[in-house]
């Protein structure tokens, strides 16, 4: 876990006003009416995660109540969570939910409270908690089918375009607005004899589909299921962001990117050997960071490229949920209301730990203006909100989605015909989709 | 009553709590993970009585068939190469030389790492362009590998891994067998003028063979056993080329839910190694007499 650095307690010194605010203005509400109870929680390793071990003693401060925070890596967290709301009994009083990955799983199976009645429950809920204050779309994002809420939108994930400045300045490039232009570029810098590459993307099946997606975006279909519910990875905008994935990935990124999950593109970004990289901006962190990075301060930020018809940049993200068979659901939302409050979603933006699910962090120029990121972060980052879609379909088995669809898209980097996998990996996935929907 | 079996009787309570324990640990999970493979089951879904279909559905599964060549492929590779670099490895380390206390000590450092902290170690090193062993193939002109990011090399290249950290356990097991092994064979063949070869092979290849056939019993279990390292440096990847048995289950149980023909998978799966563990013991059986 990373420690409290200078710039983040000067920032937290500049947000210290507010927190005074906010106490006054909650001095009616007993913050510490669960005092002596002990709650735990169970969230992702990320630098969300790592900002709530960082500041949970704030927490137990405020409310008397001791948090037991666990921060697992995010695979294995999510497959954690499930087996455990699965056996009835999950041994955590807040869990973290990717919404586009378990949204759909843990909301059929009506695994969590629903938030909107803790909400409705002015005993329980702080007068500043401002529950206007997140993001329509994120509220949307959070929402189940049956208009339940079961988790509290926590972040968002967009994908943007990151881009090396000195590269792309050395060859005259402007940052490209399409598909083509960024192709282009990519060849025009690219230098093999130095191991210089114009792009690196993820190649590794699973991981590969949220790039794949941000091709798609772009298409008249946009999305991978219809409005009937049926799979349309086959079709002819299916197939035209196939190849462009094929392109990127075969022609323009470094060897073995077939192999690349994000972490090994991060690396090769931040070793300066790649120009452009299209990824979630919850990266963006250790580009900036000089030990660390040989491209710090020279990272610039771009919305992804616009497609042939739409412009769209795959949308992710995570909210806090509190199992139904919590018995700890009081001290539990109290957590969540500190969790992901004002003061703590400010910190998150500051830290440039991911996009919050509030919109007041935005407005806080003074913060925005002390952090390490430039302007430009925050702009890209504040119009992606405005494009974002769903990066990934909203169905049960998306992780065998991911495998199926990840797995056509890795032959085509290894030569295969985008038309021939991609209509083999529709029809090996049809039926599992068809079932899930019956059943669900 | 005969006093044989009264001393049965009043002993038998004392077997009760490790019988309990065998049954708590390892019958009831395998009686339940047999009950289990008959459903079709999604964790979170509805359970439904589906009888041998999860079997059935195994056999005809062209990922499954995939899966188990490659478990086979990994496993041959990864048992046969560390037996003959761990049996010359027994032989040089049986032999006096200098320092040979502390060579001994470096060679079987690999074996007590853990198996996560190797893989890491070894993706960073597999690393195309930052990767520590391309650059050393530049030193001496030889031109980059690909590793584990290509379908064609990544299943060679787990092997050298596992190579890497098991053939020390061969080394040992063999260098006890070689500790050993009788001087007089050896004199009488000196007498007889036997090379230093045919001495190998007619004395202590056929002295070494019960302890050869119990590294080859241990090495194919571990190997076919592989999981870690596999998941941590490709998950499967490139694609399904590294797909082996155990990525299979675990995908299809922890990352698509289908507990129940996961529940095929592993029964299946655990017969193979049983028929494979009962060959090599009759094998060793064999060798003995």
């Amino acid at each position: 876990m990373q420690g409290i650095k200078r710039r983040d307690a000067l920032l937290g010194a500049l947000a210290a006003p507010m927190v005074v605010e906010q106490v006054g203005a909650q001095s009616a509400f007993d913050w510490k009416r669960f005092r002596g109870e002990r709650i735990e929680v169970s969230v992702q390793l990320s630098p969300r995660g790592n900002l709530l071990t960082q500041h949970n003693r704030e927490f137990e401060e405020l409310t008397g109540i001791r948090a037991g925070v666990e921060v697992v890596p995010e695979q294995q967290h999510r497959q954690k969570i499930i087996i455990e709301y699965a056996s009835g009994r999950p041994s955590f009083d807040v869990g973290e939910v990717s919404l586009h990955v378990n949204k759909r799983q843990v909301g059929r199976a009506r695994w969590n409270t629903d938030i909107n009645a803790l909400i409705a429950d002015r005993t329980l809920t702080a007068p500043d908690f401002d529950f206007n204050d997140f993001a329509q779309g994120m509220r949307e994002y959070a929402t189940q089918a049956d208009g339940r809420m079961d988790t509290l939108p926590a972040f968002a994930d967009y994908f943007i375009l990151y881009y090396n400045k000195e590269l792309l300045a050395a060859k005259n490039i402007a940052v490209p607005t399409n598909f083509d232009e960024m192709f282009d570029s990519a060849k025009r810098i690219e230098d093999r004899s130095r191991q210089i590459y114009g792009h690196v993307g993820r190649g590794l099946k699973n991981a590969n589909v949220v790039l794949w997606s941000s091709f798609l975006l772009g298409t008249q279909q946009r999305d991978m299921i219809n409005a009937q519910r049926q799979l349309i990875t086959d079709t002819d905008d299916a197939i035209w962001a196939t190849r462009q994935y094929q392109r990127f990935l075969r022609d323009a990124s470094p060897p073995g990117s077939i192999g690349f999950n994000w972490n090994e593109c991060q690396t090769t970004f931040m070793q300066g050997r790649a120009a452009m990289w299209i990824d979630g901006i919850g990266f963006a962190a250790p580009l900036e960071d000089p030990t660390r990075s040989r491209v710090a301060g020279k990272v610039g930020y771009a919305l992804v490229p616009r497609g042939p018809v739409n412009h769209h940049c795959a949308l992710f993200g995570a909210g806090y949920g509190i199992p139904e068979n919590s018995r700890k659901k009081g001290p539990a939302w109290l957590y969540l209301q500190w969790a992901l409050g004002k003061q703590m979603q400010l910190r998150m933006l500051a830290a440039g730990a991911g996009v919050p699910a509030r919109l007041s962090p935005f407005s806080n120029e003074e913060v925005i203006g002390q952090s390490r990121f430039p302007r430009e972060f925050f702009s890209t980052l504040q119009a992606s909100g405005r494009i974002a879609r769903a990066g990934l379909p909203e169905i049960l088995p998306v992780t065998e989605f991911r495998d199926v669809i990840g797995t056509a898209l890795t032959n085509t980097i290894g030569g295969a015909d985008p038309v021939a996998e991609m209509r083999a990996a529709t029809a090996a996935f049809k039926p599992v989709l068809e079932r899930s929907e019956r059943e669900g | 009553m005969t006093p044989r079996r009264n001393y049965a009787r009043r002993y038998v309570w004392f077997v009760v709590p490790a019988a309990f324990a065998v049954v708590a640990t390892i019958l009831f999970p395998w009686l339940f993970t047999i009950y289990v493979s008959a459903f079709d089951w999604r964790l979170g879904g509805a359970r439904e009585w589906v009888g041998f279909a999860n079997y059935t559905k195994l056999f005809s599964d062209e990922r499954f068939g995939w899966a188990m060549l490659r478990t086979l492929l990994y496993t041959a590779m990864a048992v046969v190469f560390p037996l003959i670099l761990g049996l010359v490895a027994a032989l040089v380390f049986n032999q006096k030389f200098p320092l040979r206390g502390l060579a001994r000590t470096v060679f079987i450092l690999p074996m007590m790492a853990t198996p996560v902290a190797v893989a890491l170690v070894w993706t960073m090193m597999f690393h195309p362009q930052l990767g520590v062993l391309n650059w050393l193939l530049a030193q001496i002109g030889i031109p980059p590998s690909m590793w584990v990011y290509s379908p064609d090399t990544v299943i060679p290249t787990l092997v050298v891994v596992e190579v890497w950290h098991w053939t020390p356990l061969v080394m040992l097991l063999i260098l006890g067998g070689l500790a050993s092994l009788p001087g007089d064979p050896y004199e009488a063949a000196k007498i007889d003028g036997a090379t230093a070869l045919q001495c190998f092979w007619h004395i202590t290849l056929p002295l070494l063979a019960p302890y050869i056939v119990v590294a080859l019993i241990i090495r194919t279990i571990d190997a076919l056993k592989a999981f870690d390292t596999i998941y941590v440096i490709t998950q499967g990847g490139p694609g399904s080329a590294s797909e082996t048995i155990n990525i299979f289950l675990y995908l299809q149980a922890f990352a698509f839910y289908n507990v129940g023909y996961a529940s095929a998978v592993v029964v299946v799966f655990f017969a193979i190694i049983l028929a494979l563990a009962a060959l090599l013991m009759w094998t060793r059986q064999r060798v003995k007499q």
